[in-house]
């Protein structure tokens, strides 16, 4: 009895002894914090038993033993409660399962190239995904029609590799840059990507949602002219338009005319023209915990954004004897595969070998979310904020109650106003009709004082003895009369 | 057809060269070149690697607050080299601006503009009554036009551009950048570029007259086999079997300017340096320049033709 209930008294935490798995606590360590009392040995013996976890008297008679995770206290959040398996359960093979049915299912991939003509965007593709998907272009004889606007072509392929299989759709966006005014030549490859973004929300709003086809773009390859000096007008003015609809992925074309110094003072003159405008290029994001490596990995791959790249689906010889893929100047060759010549490892790693699923992932959780809003606000679907809010009827009674409240003071306040109004405007009145009956008030008595003093006058006169008038002259001998 | 007569001793008029070499070599010569292109295709560093010394700056953006220009400007720079005790007054024109805006519609105008002011400032100079004894002579000997790389063909801007420019100066198209290209990449852009130039009746200097001969008329086709010039320019010295060459140095290789197997830096400057430049000159007072005069002074009478007969209604 007595061990069960010392062991509920005392906070687990500051017992500073972990679960079975914690080895590195020895015996006498929890002796410390017990009181001197006779019955020391049974305690420590009932703390052992309880720590071999078999039949802990907690009443925990499964294999686990819980332990409170010490960074409780130490970091402030809720504690993370990490349960340790003492058998195998078996759900660690639930990648595998992911990995099966998408293997099964197939991976789609969309990619748009954009880039004056000649700078060898069909070659690079061609080179990345190791296949010819590009027919080598034939030039238009001189008396052809040349199109007037930038057309959108997209070539799709399946191709498999150790089971996997993806279908790859590459855009391409022939005459973008090419005439002699390019003004809004990036209308029609926005419209096409919206247009993608529009399929795409109707087939979610169908009834039956069984078969969803992707065919939003995931990545854009921008492909920049080598001129080592900074970005052109038509580059920035493309990525302002683009950047918010799509993964931009810059891209320095034909890069074996530039020598290492001219790339890496070109690169940097690129970030910053991308930095002063605020175009959002597409960045590999990094999590918290993930290894060393793979974070060095990343921060490598973002270092060289963007790629300066060379293609080449030919094979040449170099000059110590080996077959690679590469051009053959008369001054050397240049190895694509070779990341001392050319970044393109670095975008092959970014596009399909490490960041591929990324890509699909911010368009579909950022960028097509994003255009969805937006679209459907403009079509006049009001966001509605009580979606989020939880019901409490109590209060939202409370606050309607206290939404009456606040209006019948108003109201009141309202009242009152009015009413000192009306108040002020009386005594105004009043005040006026008080000056005017004291005005008329002087008035009359100074008539009268006037008067008076006209009598008064008059007497005077009287009695000064001149006869006014026969009445006043009788009264006057009366007067006389009566005084001798 | 007079007949040529052998003088029976020798008279000595044959020293005529010489005197007018000494009276040339004291007034000096003078060349004027304008370079046309887009921006980034090495129009400085060339003109610095032709004359081998530096001459003008690159006019790019090189900073992102820097606004982009908003049309063409005319930048002239002047410099006096000498070599041997040639003076050479080298007038150098660049158009920073060309072709770097979204919509480039008329971006050609002010260059156009520019070489018609200078014939029409040395057509004033010789119409005065009291006229120099020698007139300065601004007027664009030469036009270098700057080919973008691409490997395919030429684009809209530059076949209209080249061909109001060739009606009006020498034009000598240049393929820039060229260690961009393999040289069978070379060969094809080039064979495109000279079809799609003859569809056009483009004319590229060098013109043939009737009165050259049979070597200059070889030296001409052969130049025209190569036009347009595959160039590469470069104002740095690289190492290359321990000569100091100028060059391009990159991981792979180096580019050696002066290799004729590299590029054809090598024919570009002997054409306009060591076998052309008096031609230059001489075509463009003989060709553009009366060309341009006599349509300049047809105007004036039918101006002045014109006059008259509303006078007269």
């Amino acid at each position: 009895m007595k061990t069960i209930s010392w062991s509920l008294l005392l906070p687990r935490p500051k017992l500073d002894m972990g679960p079975a798995t914690v080895a590195k606590q020895t015996q006498p360590r929890p002796t410390s914090f017990l009181p001197p009392v006779p019955v020391n040995s049974k305690m420590t013996d009932s703390y052992a038993s309880s720590r071999n976890g078999d039949l802990s008297p907690n009443g925990f008679a499964n294999g686990s033993s819980p332990s409170l995770a010490p960074t409780a206290h130490t970091t402030g959040i809720s504690p993370v409660i990490r349960k340790k398996l003492m058998g195998y359960v078996g759900f660690a093979n639930l990648p595998n399962q992911v990995h099966r049915k998408s293997v099964r299912k197939g991976f789609q991939f969309t990619a748009m190239v954009v880039g004056e003509s000649g700078l060898g965007k069909s070659t690079l593709i061609n080179t990345l995904f190791n296949t010819t998907l590009y027919p080598p272009k034939e030039p238009l004889p001189p008396a052809a029609e040349r199109p007037k606007t930038v057309a959108i072509e997209s070539i799709g392929a399946d191709i498999e590799e150790n089971g996997v299989r993806l279908h790859l759709t590459v855009v391409d966006t022939p005459g973008f840059g090419d005439f002699v005014n390019n003004d809004d030549s990036w209308k029609p490859i926005v419209e096409n990507i919206e247009s993608r973004f529009d399929s795409y929300l109707e087939q979610e709003n169908r009834v039956n949602r069984m078969k969803v086809v992707d065919n939003r773009v995931h990545a854009c390859l921008y492909f920049i002219q080598p001129t080592g000096h900074s970005l052109k007008q038509i580059d920035i003015e493309f990525m302002r338009r683009l950047h918010t609809k799509v993964n931009l992925i810059p891209v320095i074309a034909k890069a074996d005319t530039l020598t290492d110094e001219e790339i890496a003072e070109f690169k940097e003159r690129i970030l910053s023209d991308i930095a002063h405008h605020n175009i959002h290029i597409f960045q590999a994001p990094t999590y918290d915990n993930e290894d060393e490596e793979t974070i060095a990995e990343a921060e490598e791959i973002a270092s060289k954004i963007p790629f300066a790249v060379v293609g080449s689906d030919k094979i040449v010889t170099t000059p110590d004897g080996r077959q690679v893929r590469g051009r053959a100047y008369p001054w050397g060759v240049v190895e694509v595969d070779n990341e001392d010549h050319c970044d393109f490892v670095k975008l092959r790693q970014m596009l399909v070998r490490t960041y591929m699923e990324e890509l699909r992932e911010y368009t579909n959780d950022v960028l097509y979310e994003n255009w969805r809003t937006e679209k459907l606000l403009s079509m006049g679907v009001a966001q509605d904020s009580t979606v989020f809010k939880e019901i409490n009827p109590a209060a939202r009674m409370q606050e309607e109650r206290v939404l009456h409240e606040a209006k019948l003071a108003k109201m009141e306040a309202e009242m009152k106003m009015v009413f000192q109004q009306k108040v002020q405007e009386k005594e105004a009145k009043l005040k006026q009709s008080e000056e005017e009956l004291y005005a008329r008030h002087k008035e009359m008595k100074e008539a009268l004082e006037k008067q008076r003093a006209e009598l008064e006058d008059k007497k005077r006169k009287i009695e000064s003895g001149r006869p006014l008038t026969p009445e006043k002259a009788s009264t006057g001998r009366k007067k006389g009369f009566l005084r001798t | 057809m007079a007949e040529e007569i052998r003088a029976e001793s020798y008279v000595g008029f044959d020293s005529i060269t010489q005197q007018i070499e000494h009276k040339l070599l004291k007034r000096g010569f003078q060349f004027n070149v304008i370079v046309v292109g887009q921006t980034g295709l090495g129009k400085s560093t060339l003109i610095n690697t032709i004359f081998a010394s530096h001459l003008i700056d690159s006019k790019g953006r090189f900073a992102s607050d820097e606004p982009v220009r908003q049309t063409t400007e005319i930048q002239a720079v002047s410099h006096v080299i000498v070599e041997n005790g040639v003076k050479l007054r080298l007038n150098i024109v660049d158009t920073p601006g060309y072709g770097d805006q979204v919509n480039n519609e008329n971006c050609w105008d002010p260059i156009i503009k520019y070489i018609k002011d200078q014939h029409s400032a040395y057509l004033r100079k010789e119409l005065t009554a009291m006229r120099d004894r020698y007139i300065q002579d601004t007027r664009i000997h030469c036009c270098l036009y700057f080919i973008n790389p691409t490997g395919h063909a030429l684009r809209p801007i530059d076949v209209i551009v080249m061909k109001k420019l060739s009606e009006v100066v020498n034009v000598v198209p240049v393929i820039a950048k060229s260690d961009s290209l393999t040289p069978e990449e070379r060969e094809r852009f080039k064979a495109k570029i000279r079809e799609e130039l003859q569809y056009d009746n483009i004319r590229l200097y060098p013109f043939d007259t009737d009165e050259d001969d049979e070597e200059e008329v070889q030296l001409n086709a052969a130049i025209r086999n190569i036009i347009p010039f595959a160039v590469v320019g470069s104002e740095n010295n690289v190492i290359i079997d321990g000569k100091s060459v100028r060059g391009r140095r990159n991981r792979w290789g180096v580019v050696n300017v002066e290799d004729p197997n590299h590029c054809e830096f090598m024919n570009l400057r002997n054409f306009l340096t060591r076998t052309h430049l008096q031609d230059l000159i001489e075509t463009t007072a003989q060709i553009h320049y009366e060309a341009f005069r006599s349509k300049q002074l047809l105007a004036l009478k039918e101006g002045v033709n014109q006059r008259p007969a509303q006078a007269q209604q």
